[in-house]
């Protein structure tokens, strides 16, 4: 189908930007790749009456690398960042993530940012950042703020961006020695929506996990916590035993609802394969 | 009031400036406004691939690229890296191994094949279809497609049998 018509503008700053947002409030929407916005529009699940193309904005682009602090501005590609040896460095999470993100094409255009604004529940970057504890800067007319990326997904579609502000960039917390990060996912076809993924990141002290985060994607309205597993796990050397008592729990948690592509029941286990594996091959990594 | 916006751009190499709605996406631009059908229209939700566009040297989703947003850009379709002869290699290959039999699908698998290429001239079979996954052909059953692809990046490496 084609889209219902609308405006474009396409600001050459931040400012201008704010200013087509405030001027044009719930009518407005943010353009960036596009690349889950199109699809929308042209199946006419939405029709704003103006699209605020951000792609201008340079302040949102590029990734850049301290001791300390990953920055991945809001426009970067999936394929830019898919190509980046700082991210491959500083956040293996990202890329292990990033190829089961549809297709090259599309990832040559749908953005970093856009996938995190969007906040599509079966998406991969929202698992990740929160298994990261990556911080989102956020911009506004009054001014640019940070939220943890654990408190920006608030539900189906929903963030915590407010009216008028743009999410400009993440800031990633660098690896660190004895961190690793493990990622894998269920969907019916390479590149489809997962039916569940998993992004997992812990600290080892040798054999023994010290820290760890296990995001579920695709089983929640939002990135979900095992966090009971997660405790089952912590303080423990990952042995099949543990794994199959830390599996177990995941129901303590994960309450998916059935879909179009799976029942309940099987995202539930399925989620149960990926704790099993995504850990057992993180434990063997060292 | 008319909402239609002015882009410039090039398509194949030469330039065009012309007015366009905003809501008209790259791949029927292309079509009905410059007039080069062989990018297809499938799905227009970026599920199929038939309408696969080169813009600034990347693959893109042409209906899922609004023309506005060319503005500017440099665009190659199937048309222009057929003429220029840069994919001759693998339209051979194509018709050699009978990997195509509708042809709706053909000029974008081409494109995202030389693409693939480019990054990677050895590709496996493996890394072939997970390249190929976003472009749905409902003939071939695949096979023959990746058999081709598989033949042209001999040919180009000049490491085939």
């Amino acid at each position: 189908m084609k889209p219902a018509p609308f405006d474009y503008a396409k600001p050459a700053t931040l400012e201008e930007a704010f200013g087509l947002l405030e001027g044009h409030g719930d009518d407005a929407q943010v353009l960036a790749g596009g690349q889950s916005l199109l699809p929308t529009l042209n199946m006419r699940l939405s029709a704003p009456a103006i699209l605020v193309d951000i792609s201008a904005l340079d302040a949102l682009r590029g990734i850049s690398l301290d001791n300390e602090m990953l920055r991945i501005g809001a426009l970067t590609s999936h394929s830019e960042l898919q190509a980046s040896e700082d991210v491959a460095r500083a956040a293996p999470l990202l890329a292990l993530a990033v190829s089961h993100i549809a297709h090259p094409a599309i990832r040559n255009r749908g953005t970093f940012g856009g996938s995190l604004a969007h906040a599509d529940p079966a998406a991969e970057f929202p698992a990740c950042v929160v298994a990261l504890d990556a911080g989102l800067e956020i911009a506004g007319r009054s001014g640019t703020r940070k939220v943890a990326a654990v408190d920006f997904f608030h539900g189906l579609y929903e963030t915590g961006l407010g009216p008028g502000e743009i999410l400009t960039a993440a800031e990633v917390p660098v690896l660190q020695k004895g961190f690793r990060s493990g990622f894998s996912e269920f969907a019916r076809r390479t590149g489809d929506f997962a039916i569940s993924a998993l992004a997992a990141h812990a600290q080892f002290d040798g054999d023994t996990v010290r820290e760890l985060r296990l995001v579920f994607a695709g089983v929640d309205i939002r990135p979900l916590r095992a966090t009971a597993a997660e405790k089952i796990v912590t303080g423990n050397a990952i042995a099949p035993e543990l794994l199959a008592e830390a599996r177990a729990r995941l129901g303590d948690d994960l309450r998916p609802t059935g879909d179009l592509h799976a029942s309940a029941a099987m995202k539930l286990h399925l989620s149960g394969v990926l704790l099993e594996r995504v850990l057992s091959e993180m434990a063997g990594a060292g | 009031m008319d909402p239609s916006r002015e882009i410039s751009l090039t398509v194949n190499g030469e330039p065009v400036t012309t007015r366009v709605e905003p809501r008209k996406s790259l791949v029927d631009f292309l079509r009905e406004d410059v007039g080069l059908t062989g990018s297809h229209v499938g799905c227009e939700h970026g599920v199929c691939g038939a309408c696969t566009i080169r813009l600034n040297g990347a693959i893109v989703r042409g209906c899922l690229t609004l023309a506005v947003q060319a503005d500017g850009a440099e665009v190659w379709t199937i048309e222009g890296v057929s003429d220029s002869g840069e994919i001759a290699a693998l339209q051979k290959a194509f018709l050699e191994r009978n990997a195509l039999q509708c042809g709706y699908c053909t000029p974008a698998m081409l494109l995202t094949a030389a693409a693939l290429l480019k990054e990677n001239p050895t590709p496996t079979r493996p890394e072939i279809r997970e390249y190929l996954s976003g472009n749905y052909c409902r003939c071939t059953g695949y096979q023959a497609i990746v058999d081709a692809v598989e033949s042209a990046a001999s040919e180009m490496t000049g490491t085939g049998s």
